[in-house]
């Protein structure tokens, strides 16, 4: 198994390799060392490989993650996976603000507690937190799924389009245009598959989640609003 | 941007080491700011004595000049002066009537505080941070976006004995705070915004709330977005606005508590492998009280 160590090669010299693998290559897994905090650990990964991350990383850890399983044996900074693609990023400590913020696909999963702004503008990313998440969550988050096994700040999902949060724990408050819904059979078993995969069903049980979503009123200009502008 | 960095012991076999512990945080900070650095050390001293931080030029023999029992500790372009508690106002008027041109950086029992433009290293480096003791300590490197780089415009700010703060962030009713402020004696030797919230919390303090509720107020009363770190003569706050705009990161041990804007300027403490990392939340007064 390679390992770098960052007391000894720079942040630049590890994501160079990285993004030299080939999509065969037999070094399927890595280690990183002494991270420190440091920022945009292993960004930009395009190939099927695991990378374990032996501490605290800073900002934009695995951001725009493709395929890759990245994971973090401490806390991370701010905007960890952001704009993954695909594949899967794992936080075993905290996550910092705007953690997944944008993200198109793929799954991050938080062990801890992510601060405000998780989700932001999710599109397509499946986030399941084990702890809370801080205020502003799923800000304008269009399309995925959020999954939060503790409680979210106030103003959760402000302007959401189309993405589906699960909280199981109490919810300060709603944003604008997000309301709960009803948790169907459908959703049930998408949200038990989500817990499975991110290895949480023998944990918690569907039936303890309430479903929150987008009331869709501000899809569309509202006529009777015009004399506000 | 701007980087804030704060050590607050609570195990004193670590006093020593205070000041090299700050210094090593301090510039990890610089790509967050590396137009100007400035720190407060909260150093020896006790109820008898009164130390005063000035900072300008021709500072040789400033304490003879002065006369009485005062002495001089000089640090490059600043000179620490401590003389007894009673002997505060004399000198004071001495130094308002004959070295107006000197301007005073820190006042309090144990508070010294020094800043200056440069890297942060090579500020540190210049008054010695890391040869510095003490109980506790806050440091800023500036990148400056709205007001030229400048000394004066360096943080941490401090209006009140043995009172600090520094900020990163950028407040909108400054102007209208200061109206308010002025009126009451609070004195600010800058524009800048910062310098505000310092006086704010001065004059909180003054009307008898403790640090905690000082902070709590401030929510109410600032608008901007803001991280604080604040000293006091026995006391380490940490606040971030409602809106958390501006990162932070802690770090707490049995013994220390530890402030970043970053993890990495965490990474050189002490045992931090064990420490209990954590982000502060948005809204929540952080507050440690020696006893």
């Amino acid at each position: 198994m390679p390992t770098v160590d960052l007391s000894q090669e720079t942040r630049r010299d590890l994501n160079t390799r990285l993004h030299a693998l080939s999509a065969e290559t037999n070094e399927t897994h890595w280690r990183v060392e002494s991270p420190e905090g440091q920022h945009a650990l292993v960004a930009g990964l395009d190939v099927p490989i695991t990378v374990e991350i032996g501490g605290h990383v800073g900002y934009y850890c695995a951001g725009m993650n493709k395929k890759a399983t990245v994971i973090v044996e401490g806390n991370a900074g701010v905007g960890v996976g952001e704009n993954m693609m695909s594949g899967t990023v794992i936080v075993k400590g905290d996550a910092s603000q705007s953690a997944g913020a944008t993200a198109h696909g793929g799954m991050l999963v938080i062990e801890g507690n992510a601060s405000a702004r998780c989700g932001i503008s999710m599109k397509g990313v499946d986030i399941v937190v084990k702890g809370s998440i801080g205020s502003m969550s799923a800000f304008m988050a269009q399309a995925g799924n959020l999954v939060v096994l503790g409680d979210a700040g106030d103003a959760l999902g402000d302007s959401i389009y189309e993405a589906r949060l699960y909280v199981r724990g109490e919810v300060a408050s709603l944003g604008a245009d997000c309301i709960e819904k009803e948790m169907r059979d459908e959703h049930k078993t998408e949200l038990a598959a989500l817990l499975k995969k991110a290895g949480v069903d023998h944990d918690v049980s569907v039936s303890e989640f309430r479903r929150y979503g987008s009331a869709r009123q501000l899809y569309n200009f509202d006529v009777d609003n015009a004399a506000a502008y | 941007m701007c980087g804030i960095v704060g050590l607050y012991l609570k195990n004193e076999r670590l006093e020593p080491q205070l000041g090299r512990m700050l210094a090593g945080m301090l510039e990890v900070m610089t790509g967050r700011g590396p137009d100007s650095a400035g720190f407060a050390i909260y150093g020896e001293g006790d109820q008898t004595e009164f130390k005063l931080t000035v900072r300008g030029t021709e500072l040789d023999g400033l304490a003879a000049k002065i006369g009485g029992e005062v002495s001089e500790v000089r640090r490059a372009s600043h000179s620490v002066l401590t003389m007894k508690a009673s002997d505060e106002e004399r000198v004071r008027g001495w130094l308002a009537i004959n070295r107006r041109d000197l301007a005073i950086t820190g006042a309090g029992q144990r508070i010294e505080l020094y800043k200056d433009v440069g890297l942060p290293a090579d500020v540190a480096a210049r008054f010695d941070l890391a040869g510095m003791r003490g109980t506790h300590g806050i440091g800023h490197t500036r990148m400056a976006t709205e007001s030229a780089v400048t000394t004066a415009g360096a943080h941490p700010f401090s209006t009140g004995s043995d009172q600090c703060l520094v900020h990163n962030g950028s407040l909108s009713n400054h102007r209208s705070l200061r109206r308010m402020l002025e009126p009451q004696g609070i004195e600010f030797s800058t524009d800048n915004d910062s310098e505000v919230a310092a006086g704010y919390l001065s004059w909180k303090l003054r009307e008898g709330a403790n640090l905690a509720q000082a902070l709590d107020a401030s929510l109410e009363d600032l608008d901007g977005f803001f991280t604080f770190v604040v000293g006091t003569e026995s006391g380490f706050a940490v606040l971030r606005d409602p809106i958390s705009c501006k990162p932070a990161v802690m770090a707490e041990t049995d013994d220390y508590v530890a402030f970043g804007s970053e993890y990495r300027a965490l990474v050189g403490l002490p045992d931090i492998e064990n420490a209990r990392v954590f982000e502060p939340e948005p809204a929540r007064v952080y507050a440690w009280e020696r006893n």
